[in-house]
Parts: structure tokens; C-alpha cells; sequence
């Protein structure tokens, strides 16, 4: 059997078409409407409750938590304030990510830890002759994403916390109604949002008085299917999905660098000893081989590769989750991992890794596509990411 | 005389910010002056009512052509259509008939009333999947004329008749059937259940002077399969802050090509010297210069009010004259204090996020227009209603709702004309109407706005209250529209153009007229 979230009781008679994934060992929504429109679109226009209790979460503390995962993570622990939250990737010995995850500082001593995948062996491994409790905290603790430009709004309706001053990637312990709740402006849509993190035990209390309050404001549950497409828009990696864990790689061609993932921002150069730092700085010297972009395919060419057939362009609703190589004159300079329909910004995306030069932005390129069984090259063009970066996210 | 332009266009409704939009990108210094304090035409959104936004004219994005949103960077400049996804019209026996945005939930709720028609509503969807593809080219190419030996009239024809011959001849007999038919009868030969004959030919009728049963509304069945075809765009739905905030998004595009944008600036008439129209006069006598002057107003307007009538041929003029407008949609917003019960769904769900379609029967439809046939609005009208605020709260306060009402018929040629109580007594057979199928309606009313073609004529201009800027009936398309031998933007007056709906291919927020007249001007003055 899956294991189900503590939201699962409310989730679970909400979607219609018995959509259901695995995520982390859960049995969670794909989407509540048989399809995924119109929760995408609460994302990026009113506001949308995910579900992402799957998330891997630790209680750090001691007086030796902060050395523990300055050891660990590639951003400097030493500059973290409390209710400062860093989001970062970690690495093994090589400066081969082997997950990433967000990093809160809950008061002086006493750190949450969230990652994709189980790290408790690894946090272990890392704390040995450390004066430092670690404690999974997984189960215990639910997490409720609300994203989107009406979350604040719809927040501040059952919290007292001062939203409008909890700056970007800051938390803040609160209540929403009475219930303890610890909330973070931070999300995986690159939207304004939040995630509250509550006792498992009140989970499902929180719910109702987020659908309760949120309803007026257009709230509407969403799943994973919505969220996928929000986070490549926002260019968000994804663990065993864009990148293999280090952990997981069975070949070493499979194993990143930050720099290769675009993560290269969350390296510290300045900070003390921590996994892979020597050879993090020998590639930073030398400059990565990979870069990890945007890719903007070209409407045009889309278009006639169907209209050869005399199809109008054939797009799912849902992003895809796989390998497809990308080209550049003739010959293959990279691949794919994901990518998506933008309802919003109208054009077909892509999140893909490139040889260098190749990922420079504004190069031209073509992504290998299948139409009408014929595998075929549409053109694309290299961006930046992310692809969407509203003003409201750190406003 | 003050700075100089490349291009003025006259009128900020959508067509003319696209030609703005277009020219300016084209390298053209161009100016757009609006009459109203607010840019959108028919494209607006207003705060009738304190905290309630309202699309008050045109109230879903239909067929804005793909192109468009492309080249003008339209989602970089705030584009945001937002999901419509349903359609439930009320039944008279308290039973109902939807259709959602699912096949299979739509395909079961269908097989209630008839199996039959659910098997052949597949068939059908295919049929018209070809017949949209078939149209689809001729709504991005400028009309070819068939009576002309002109060598680009000639390769347009060849085009086209090349294009038609392509289909083979099932399909452009079938074709030939959509173009001649009345909605009704071309839905007889398909289905057999009346509520889904009449919802479907309910979008015939749409800003015509038709009834189901007229001959030539079949046509306008397509028009929603053209939007599946464009499906990815989103062609059809809501716009996040109603339709007035398109024609913001196209402004911005507008803007950001260096177009200037003027509200409050009435052109009283177009300055023409020689047989060229060297700008514009103002209303309050100002006057500017432009090489180029484009007419985003109907034909009537371009025709008889910015530039004097001597100034054109006959035929021309008499053209006009006949071209038909007669307006026959009306428009009643509400601000409601809470949502809609229905009786035939009982409480909140999806329905309420998509259209609610009043078109019981065939017969109900066609009884509306023989009101209006004989001068009289209908006692118990179609009506197209949606609820933008399910779609985007931000349209009212947290929980209370707007509600837009397209209602059909209220003709222009009112028996006695319209008055003030002429035009209550419409809303309250509006409101009456719908009350038979959510009886709590009137309960919820906090503001209500009437408009009737009179009302959309004085507002924004539209003559008749044509919401299409003129009938889309099959002798005013293509090649017709406005006029024959002069439906390809141009007039007689050299450097004055048009740009508007009542040009091809006209109706719905599509864009298609303004950005084909904009290639045209560009074309012509490089």
C-alpha cells in the first residue's frame, strides 16, 4: 500500500477521475477536474491549495546544527538569520548534487530540513561527533502550499501573522485560526505564495479553514499535473526527474554539478569546508561543460511540422516527463528532461541540459519531437530562466 | 498644425489597437485617438457598480487569432485567458443539459437525452474540424475579388479555388450545406435532441437580425469549432479583468512599439485635400497631420460621418447605406449579493464557472425573433450568461458575484423607439426570465445595467448597436464586407484606410480585421 498524506481524508473524495501518482511513496492527486486547466490557472490567477506533505522533513537542532549543514549544503550556514529560509542543493564528496531542498532557521539552534528524497542516513553520516539531535520528522508534520497572486489575501483572512511584511524566503511561527502553523514565503510554482507546515494531527482542521476562507477568493485545490507545469514556467528543477541524484546515478555520466543544473548561484565560494568543495572550485575555474536552460520552441515550426500532415498542432494539457535530444547544426548537443504547454505565456516549453557552448542564451537549436509517428526537429530557441518571473513573487 | 504622424488610427476599440499595434511595429509613428475616456470600444471593463467589475459590452475573448498574441508578445504585455469551460442549458421540465469541458462527462450526460445524438455528436465534431480547417485560411488572407483580373485577386482565387478543390468533394459539399443552410435545419439532419439542436444553433444567431430557422446561420456553427482548432491559445474564454483588460494588453503592446494613445480625443472628421486624406480634425478644432488615416469605426461611420460622402462613388455610398446593421442583442449586467440557485442544479458547482445557455427549444428561439421580427423585444429572450467573478474573483468583492447577460432579441427598431421605461421594462422580462430557472435571482440583484442596442450605439458608437459592426450574414462577408470592391481595407480616398469589424472577416474579439488592414498599409506604404 501507498502511504497517504494527513490531508488525504479531504483530498481523496475531491478528485473526480481517480488521478492518482506516486510521489515519494504517496498516492497523491494528479488533478481533482479530470484534467488540470483550470487548477493551473488558480495557480497564476487566484490562488491554489497543493498538497506537498510528501516532502521529506527534519528537526535539526543543537548546538552543532548549524556546523552540520554548513558541511552539507553548498550555501554559507553561517549567514542564515533566523527566520530566514535558503533553498539549496547538496553534494557528495565530488560536488555531484545528490538532492535539493529548503534549509529554515526556526530560532537559534533549531533548523527544519526538507528534501526529496529520504536523507536521514546521509544528515547521519554528516553529523557524526557533532553535538546535534536530528529527528525525521516527516509524517509528523503536513505541508499545505497556497500559491498564488490571491494567497496573501486569503492568508491574512485566518492568520494574525503579519504577511505583507514576511519578505521572500523568510517564515514566521503563527496560527491560523487556533491552530499552531509555521509559514514560509516560498513555493514551487515562482508564484507569490506560501507553505504552512502543521502538526499532522491538525491537518486536516487547517484544510477546512484555508477552503473556508480561500473559497471567496476563488481557492480551488490543485495537484500535480498543475504544479508541474507552474514550476517549469518558474524553471524549477526536479530530482530523478531533470537531474539523477548522486545518490541514485548508476553511471557517472548521469551525476551533476550545481553549475551543470543551474544551481551554480547556490555555491558559495566564500564559505569553510563542505562536500565537494574542492572540486565545486576546480569547475568553477574551469567552467562547466553543461549548462542546464530554457527552451522556447518555435510556434512556426511546430506548426508546419503538423500542417505537413494536415493537423492543426497537437498539445497536451499535462508537461511531459522525458528524454528527448536536442540538436544544433545536425548533430546532438544535449537533451530535454521536461517540458510543457505555457497556457500562460502561450508558447510550448522546455527544460533541458546543453554542451557548452550551446546553452548560451539566444541560441538556436531543435528539440526532437514526434508527429504523426515520424520523429521530427522543431526549432527552439535558448532562454534564461526562469521563463516566468512575475513582480509578486518578492513583492 | 501640430507633430506629424506616419498613421492615426481613429478609435481605441480592439481592431484599431491591433493596427496600432502592427504599424507602430512596423516602424510607423502612430497615434490612436479614442473618443471615450477609456481605451477597448466594445472591449471594456467599467466599475459600474462600487467594488463589481464589468465586461459591460463584449464579454468573452472569442477567436483572437493566434498570430496576433504571437507577434505582438501579447502574454509578455499581460494577456491572461482564463478557462470557460461549460455550457448548462436549463430545461423546462426541471431537467438540464450540459456539456463540460470533459468528452466523456460530456458524452454521458448527453446519452441522458439521447445516445444517438452522443454517437453522432463525435461524427459531427469531425465534420467540423474539417470544415474549420477549410475556413481557417480565409480568415488570415485579405479578400480576393472574384470579379477582378487583377494579378493579385487573381492569385488569391487561384489560392483559394486551389484550396477548395484540396477538400475533396464530400467536404465541400458539406461546406457548401454550412454556408446555405438555416442552423436548425443543417442540425435536424444530425440530431434529434431539441435542447442540444437549439443550444448548439443558439451561436447562429449571435448579433444577427436571424433566427434558428433563417437560412445562412448554419455558418456561424463553425466559429466555435475554429476556436478548438486554436485550442492551445485558449480562443474562446474569460480574460483575467474582463475584456476591457485585453484591450489593455494590446495597448501596452501598442505602446511598447512607440504607438501613442490618446482618450478624450473625438475626431470630428477626416481632413482630405485632393482626394488624399492628409489627418484629422478634432472635436475641439485641433487638427494633426498624419500621411495615413485608419477608421477603426463601422462603415457607416467611416463612410458618412469622418469623411463627407461626396468625396465617394455612388455605388459605394449606396452600398453602405444597405449594409445591415439592426442591431438585435442587448446586454444586463448585475452585481449580485450572492450566487445563483438553480433549480435544475441546486446549490455551487462547476456549471456556475462556465455559460448558462436559455435555449430550451428550437421553438423557444425562434418565438423570440418573431418578437423582434415585427418590432417587439422578446418576452422571453436567448440569453448567454456568464459569471465572471467564478472565473476571476477579483471581479466583485470576496464573495459576490457579477453576472453578464448577453440577451437576443431587442431590436434597434423599437416599436415607438426605446425609452427609459421601455428599456426597465426589457430588463425586468430578462430578470423574469431567468428567475423561471433560478428563482432566487432577484433576491441577489444589488445593481442592475441595461443596455439595449440604443444604448450601445450611444455608448460606444456602434451604429444600430451592431455588436459586429454590421451583420455577419453571407452577404456581408469576405469579399462583401463592407462593400463590394472595397473590402480590402482601402477607400477611395487615397491614404484612408479601414480597419475595423465591419471589414473581413469581422466579429467577436479576433483581431483579424485590424492586423490584415495593418499588413495591407504596410504593404502599401513601404
Amino acid at each position: 500500500m501507498l502511504k497517504t498524506s494527513p490531508f488525504h481524508p479531504r483530498t481523496s473524495v475531491l478528485v473526480r477521475a481517480q488521478t492518482w501518482r506516486r510521489w515519494a511513496g504517496y498516492q497523491m492527486a494528479s488533478a481533482y477536474d479530470p484534467h488540470p486547466d483550470r487548477e493551473y490557472a488558480c495557480i497564476r490567477n487566484s490562488a491554489a491549495l497543493i498538497d506537498v506533505s510528501p516532502l521529506y522533513k527534519y528537526r535539526i537542532a543543537g548546538r552543532d546544527a548549524m556546523r552540520l549543514l554548513d558541511r552539507m549544503i553548498t550555501r554559507d550556514m553561517t549567514k542564515l538569520k533566523p527566520g530566514q529560509v535558503y533553498y539549496t542543493p547538496w553534494c557528495d564528496g565530488e560536488g555531484k548534487v545528490i538532492d535539493d531542498g529548503t534549509v529554515s532557521r526556526l530560532d537559534d539552534q533549531t533548523y527544519r530540513f526538507t528534501s526529496a528524497d529520504s536523507s536521514l542516513r546521509w544528515l547521519q553520516m554528516n553529523a557524526v561527533g557533532m553535538d546535534v539531535r536530528i529527528e525525521d520528522i516527516s509524517e509528523a508534520v503536513g505541508t499545505l502550499s497556497i500559491q498564488g497572486p490571491l494567497s496573501r489575501a486569503v492568508l491574512s483572512q485566518v492568520s494574525s501573522a503579519n504577511l505583507s511584511g514576511l519578505k521572500y524566503f523568510r517564515l514566521v511561527e503563527s496560527k491560523v485560526r487556533d491552530i499552531p502553523v509555521s509559514i514560509s514565503r516560498t513555493g514551487y510554482t515562482g508564484d507569490l505564495g506560501y507553505e504552512i507546515w502543521v502538526d499532522a494531527a491538525r491537518a486536516l482542521a487547517l484544510w477546512d479553514a484555508l477552503i473556508e476562507a480561500g473559497t471567496p477568493y476563488g481557492l480551488a485545490p490543485a495537484g500535480v499535473w498543475a504544479l508541474d507545469i507552474a514550476r517549469i514556467e518558474a524553471g524549477l528543477i526536479m530530482m530523478d526527474v531533470d537531474y539523477f541524484s548522486a545518490h541514485h546515478a548508476l553511471i557517472e555520466q548521469r551525476k551533476s554539478t550545481p553549475y551543470e543544473i543551474n544551481l551554480g548561484w547556490a555555491v558559495s565560494a566564500g564559505k569553510g569546508p563542505f562536500n565537494g568543495r574542492r572540486a565545486l572550485a576546480e569547475e568553477r575555474h574551469r567552467g562547466a561543460a553543461w549548462g542546464f536552460v530554457g527552451l522556447e520552441v518555435e510556434w512556426d515550426s511546430f506548426e508546419r511540422l503538423y500542417a505537413a500532415h494536415g493537423l492543426p498542432p497537437q498539445i497536451s494539457n499535462i508537461a511531459w516527463r522525458a528524454s528527448a535530444p536536442v540538436y544544433a547544426g545536425g548533430r546532438q548537443v544535449g537533451y530535454a528532461t521536461s517540458g510543457c504547454w505555457s497556457p500562460l505565456l502561450k508558447q510550448s516549453l522546455a527544460l533541458a541540459h546543453l554542451r557548452a557552448p550551446h546553452f548560451a542564451p539566444g541560441t538556436r537549436v531543435e528539440l526532437e519531437t514526434t508527429v504523426e509517428h515520424r520523429r521530427e526537429r522543431a526549432s527552439a530557441v535558448v532562454r534564461k530562466l526562469p521563463f516566468f518571473d512575475p513582480e509578486r513573487k518578492k513583492s | 498644425m501640430s507633430a506629424r504622424y506616419d498613421a492615426i488610427v481613429v478609435g481605441g476599440g480592439h481592431n484599431g489597437l491591433v493596427t496600432a499595434a502592427y504599424l507602430a511595429r512596423g516602424g510607423k509613428k502612430t497615434l490612436v485617438l479614442e473618443r471615450r475616456p477609456m481605451i477597448g470600444g466594445a472591449a471594456v471593463t467599467e466599475e459600474i457598480f462600487p467594488g463589481f467589475k464589468f465586461s459591460v459590452f463584449s464579454y468573452v475573448v472569442s477567436l483572437l487569432r493566434p498570430e496576433i498574441i504571437r507577434d505582438l508578445e501579447l502574454p509578455r504585455h499581460g494577456l491572461q485567458i482564463l478557462p470557460l469551460e461549460s455550457t448548462v442549458t436549463p430545461l423546462d421540465d426541471g431537467d438540464y443539459l450540459a456539456s463540460w469541458s470533459d468528452p466523456d462527462e460530456t458524452r454521458r450526460e448527453l446519452c441522458r437525452h439521447s445516445t444517438r445524438d452522443a454517437d453522432a455528436a463525435v461524427v459531427f465534431g469531425r465534420l467540423m474540424h474539417h470544415m474549420a480547417m477549410a475556413v481557417k485560411p480565409i480568415l488570415g488572407m485579405v479578400p480576393p475579388d472574384p470579379t477582378s483580373l487583377s494579378p493579385g485577386d487573381l492569385a488569391g482565387l487561384l489560392k483559394l479555388g486551389g484550396h477548395f478543390r484540396s477538400l475533396g468533394p464530400e467536404r465541400f459539399h458539406a461546406l457548401h450545406k454550412l454556408m446555405t443552410m438555416s442552423s436548425a435545419d443543417y442540425l435536424d439532419e444530425w440530431f434529434e435532441f431539441d435542447a442540444l439542436k437549439a443550444t448548439k444553433s443558439a451561436s447562429g444567431i449571435i448579433g444577427t437580425f436571424l433566427g434558428p430557422r433563417s437560412p445562412g446561420t448554419a455558418y456561424v456553427l463553425l466559429h466555435h469549432y475554429m476556436g478548438e482548432l486554436d485550442g492551445a491559445f485558449r480562443a474562446w474564454g474569460f480574460h483575467k479583468g474582463g475584456t476591457g483588460a485585453i484591450s489593455e494588453t494590446i495597448a501596452n503592446a501598442a505602446r511598447a512599439h512607440g504607438a501613442e494613445i490618446r482618450t478624450d480625443a473625438s475626431v470630428a472628421r477626416v481632413l482630405v485635400r485632393h482626394g488624399r486624406a492628409t489627418g484629422v480634425a478634432l472635436e475641439n478644432g485641433d487638427e494633426i497631420a498624419a500621411n495615413v488615416v485608419v477608421s477603426g469605426l463601422d462603415p457607416r461611420l467611416t463612410f458618412t460621418r469622418l469623411v463627407d460622402p461626396k468625396d465617394l462613388p455612388t455605388a459605394l455610398t449606396e452600398g453602405v447605406r444597405h449594409f445591415k446593421f439592426r442591431g438585435s442583442s442587448g446586454k444586463v449586467n448585475l452585481a449580485l449579493a450572492g450566487l445563483p440557485d438553480f433549480t435544475c442544479m441546486p446549490g455551487v458547482g462547476p456549471h456556475l464557472r462556465g455559460a448558462i445557455s436559455i435555449s430550451p427549444s428550437v421553438d423557444y428561439l425562434e418565438r423570440a425573433y418573431d418578437d423582434a421580427k415585427y418590432g417587439e423585444f422578446s418576452e422571453h429572450p436567448y440569453m448567454d450568461i456568464v459569471i465572471p467573478s467564478m472565473i476571476d474573483p477579483e471581479m466583485a468583492p470576496p464573495g459576490k458575484h457579477v453576472m453578464s447577460i448577453f440577451v437576443q432579441y431587442a431590436p434597434y427598431h423599437l416599436n415607438g423607439g426605446w425609452t427609459d421605461a421601455k428599456r426597465e421594462a426589457f430588463g425586468d422580462a430578462v430578470v423574469k426570465t431567468l428567475a423561471r430557472y433560478a428563482p432566487n435571482i432577484e433576491s441577489l440583484i444589488l445593481h442592475r445595467q441595461v443596455l439595449t442596442p440604443d444604448d450601445i450605439q450611444r455608448i460606444t458608437g456602434l451604429s444600430e448597436g451592431n455588436i459586429f459592426q454590421g451583420e455577419l450574414a453571407l452577404q456581408q462577408l469576405f469579399f462583401l464586407r463592407p462593400v463590394p470592391e472595397w473590402a480590402k481595407y482601402r477607400t477611395p480616398i487615397h491614404g484612408y484606410w479601414q480597419c475595423g469589424a465591419g471589414t473581413h472577416p469581422g466579429g467577436g474579439i479576433m483581431g483579424a480585421s485590424g492586423r490584415l488592414a495593418a499588413r495591407e498599409i504596410l504593404r502599401a506604404t513601404a
